[in-house]
């Protein structure tokens, strides 16, 4: 497998402050991957240090095999599409798609060719003798992308760029940039701090806090194999129920709860007893009938209901601890009920309390 | 009919009284100040277009009897100032050729710090910016007799091209500071892009940010020329009367004592003088406004 990107122990400072700690990345040819994390956690930073936007302090950055990390941002093979367009507001359509080429001193018809190709792609041919101000947010953005487009790169750099649309043409560009990345198979890097964009897009997520990568992996295996308690957490929407207790020969125990870990996949062969934290995502928890297979049966107190239509949001009391439910949206449960669930601890994740590291 | 879904009753806007108590304080004190800062005007107006004889009546605030446009003909061409008798002329001619290289130098200058300084900072610019602001605040005349002999050591001393040098260096506090701030309120992602697009320093300069910071070049074209223009101080020290701008000479003619103050003539020479600066306020006072206001709201 060749490596598209390759980072090598990168560090970033802004004057005292470290952005990026010591951080290896290696992105596959072909591959779409997303740095997602909350904002501060150097993920635009990184993608600003591949651009070449930013000096690194330390470390290494290669793209195709190039050690790239003194080179100009022209130079490096990348076309970024930024948050707020960043679209040249004197030029027309045209304009903004051929600057690039032009500085690059291609032929005329090549550019001419090149627009016009990127123009079909993104389908944005009637507009390309408007100025961007009189496009609406999300042809701006197509445009942006179409200014990567023309440029014949190796990899696309996206920084935020569906955050300033609006909810429904969010949902449409993200389609459409999958759609695109399908079609052209190129590396792209996509920094973001919507975990459903993430999921969605992505064939590999990094999830980042404090210029540090938590964990690197699929979507798949973010969600159901969080590597530690900082993922688990900023990962799935309710956020998962975490329980605080000890983990005592192979069982969870909390209070007077007693949960036999039967089925989960610990991460190494024996697994010493430590105080330990249970994560369970409300999906998780069955409820009626699915109750009577599921491995653990508990009860827990309705606190509060509420309803969002796809499905119901139950906020319980399991023992002393708050509790999240999601159940469907057919779901006629009432606060002040009490609520039969089953959880399977195969589904679960369980963490050291003091590492805060998968177990 | 519409009409009739409406009860019964007053409708249409709210009925405005023309003369209320408020209107009234407004347009009085309005018209209080505004005959106040216009009378003077008038007096130079109507004085500059009044034979001597007229004058001497001492009828100051009367309408001119026999309008006659000498006076402004002698300021322009004949109105003596101790050493020559060419009148305003020779000043107009001075302060237009240290008034336009001085402008389009200093703004160019100022223009392109700007830029640097807010969008390619390097190592101490930060620094480097606050000594150039805190030039803006040194008192000129601490500098007037430094730059005396600076001139002369490079042979600029009395020289046009001096003056120029002068207003040029003058001018680059403020004007940093002014295209530094509207540069600052440029997007930086717009910046970005554009070197990722594989512009350079002046290819970014000259495409991108040069056509979107029109409003503050306008501030600043109106900023020097009125500065430069009304200029008095530095066009007596660093000149000499064959290069005297316009104002030294206006001061010249109304200051020099031979036989009778012409008082209409030097009407007529300081309303010439005073026409630039007027010409270009009433010409671009919207733009100015507008550049103004445009970098306060983004900022």
């Amino acid at each position: 497998m060749t490596y598209s990107v390759e980072i090598r122990q990168l560090d970033l400072s802004f004057g005292a402050v470290k952005v990026l700690k010591n951080l290896d990345l290696d992105i596959h040819e072909g591959e779409f991957l997303v740095l997602l994390g909350s904002s501060g956690c150097g993920k635009s930073t990184l993608l600003n240090c591949i651009a070449g936007l930013l000096e690194v302090s330390d470390g290494q950055i290669f793209i195709k095999g190039r050690n790239v990390t003194w080179a100009e941002p022209s130079e490096r093979g990348i076309g970024m599409v930024f948050q707020s367009y960043a679209l040249y507001p004197q030029m027309t359509v045209r304009g903004n798609l051929s600057f690039g080429l032009k500085n690059a001193r291609l032929p005329k018809d090549e550019i001419e060719k090149r627009v016009a190709r990127a123009a079909s792609i993104l389908q944005i041919e009637p507009l390309l003798d408007r100025k961007p101000g009189a496009l609406s947010g999300g042809q701006r953005q197509r445009v942006a992308i179409g200014r990567a487009l023309v440029r014949d790169v190796d990899v696309f750099l996206f920084d935020e760029p569906l955050s300033n649309l609006d909810a429904k043409l969010r949902v449409d560009l993200r389609v459409e940039l999958k759609r695109l990345h399908n079609q052209l198979q190129n590396t792209m890097i996509y920094v973001t701090h919507d975990q459903i964009e993430a999921m969605t897009l992505a064939d590999r997520i990094a999830v980042m806090k404090g210029g540090k990568i938590m964990q690197l992996g699929s979507p798949d295996e973010i969600y159901n194999r969080p590597r530690n308690l900082y993922v688990a957490d900023f990962i799935g929407s309710p956020s998962m129920n975490f329980l605080h207790g000890h983990l005592q020969g192979g069982q969870f125990k909390v209070d007077d709860m007693v949960m036999p870990m039967t089925g989960y996949e610990f991460a190494a062969p024996q697994v010493a007893d430590r105080p330990a934290v249970i994560g369970i995502r409300p999906e998780h928890v069955v409820t009626g009938e699915l109750v009577r297979n599921a491995p653990l049966q508990f009860s827990v107190d309705v606190d509060l209901v509420e309803p969002m239509g796809s499905d119901t949001l139950i906020y319980a009391k399991l023992g002393q601890h708050p509790f999240r439910i999601r159940m469907d949206g057919q779901a006629r449960v009432r606060s002040g009920e009490v609520l039969a669930i089953g959880i399977d601890p195969s589904r679960a994740s369980l963490f050291d309390q003091t590492t805060e590291d998968r177990l | 009919m519409a009409d009739a879904t409406l009860h019964a009753g007053p409708r249409g806007p709210k009925p405005k009284r023309a003369f209320s108590r408020a209107n009234i304080f407004i347009y009085g004190t309005l018209l209080l100040v505004s005959i106040y800062y216009l009378l003077p005007l008038y007096v130079m107006i109507v004085t500059s277009l009044k034979g001597m004889p007229e004058i001497r009546m001492g009828n100051v605030f009367g309408p001119p009897m026999d309008v006659t446009f000498e006076p402004w003909v002698k300021a322009w061409s004949e109105a003596c100032t101790g050493i020559n008798c060419d009148g305003l002329s020779r000043g107009f001619w001075n302060s237009v050729n240290i008034l336009i290289p001085s402008v389009i130098l200093s703004i160019g200058i100022a223009s392109v710090n700007g830029y640097a300084l807010s969008n390619w900072k390097f190592k101490g610019s930060e620094v480097f910016f606050t000594i150039l602001i805190i030039g803006a605040f040194i008192p000129y005349q601490t500098m007037l007799y430094p730059i005396v002999i600076l001139l002369r050591e490079i042979g600029l001393m009395g020289e046009l091209s001096g003056l120029v040098l002068v207003h040029t260096i003058f001018g680059m506090p403020i004007l940093t500071l002014l295209f530094r701030n509207y540069f600052a309120s440029v997007p930086e992602e717009l910046f970005k892009a554009a070197r990722v697009d594989g512009a350079g320093f002046w290819r970014i300069y000259f495409q991108i940010m040069l056509p979107m910071a029109l409003p503050i070049f306008v501030v600043a074209i109106i900023l020097q020329v009125t500065g430069i223009w009304n200029d008095f101080l530095f066009g007596v020290i660093y000149t000499k009367p064959a290069t005297y701008p316009m104002t030294v000479q206006l001061n010249n003619i109304v200051n020099s004592v031979q036989g009778v103050k012409e008082y209409n003539v030097n009407m007529a020479a300081t309303l010439l003088t005073g026409l630039v600066p007027l010409i270009i306020y009433f010409a671009s006072g919207k733009l100015f406004v507008r550049g103004i206001a445009a970098g306060a709201v983004k900022g």
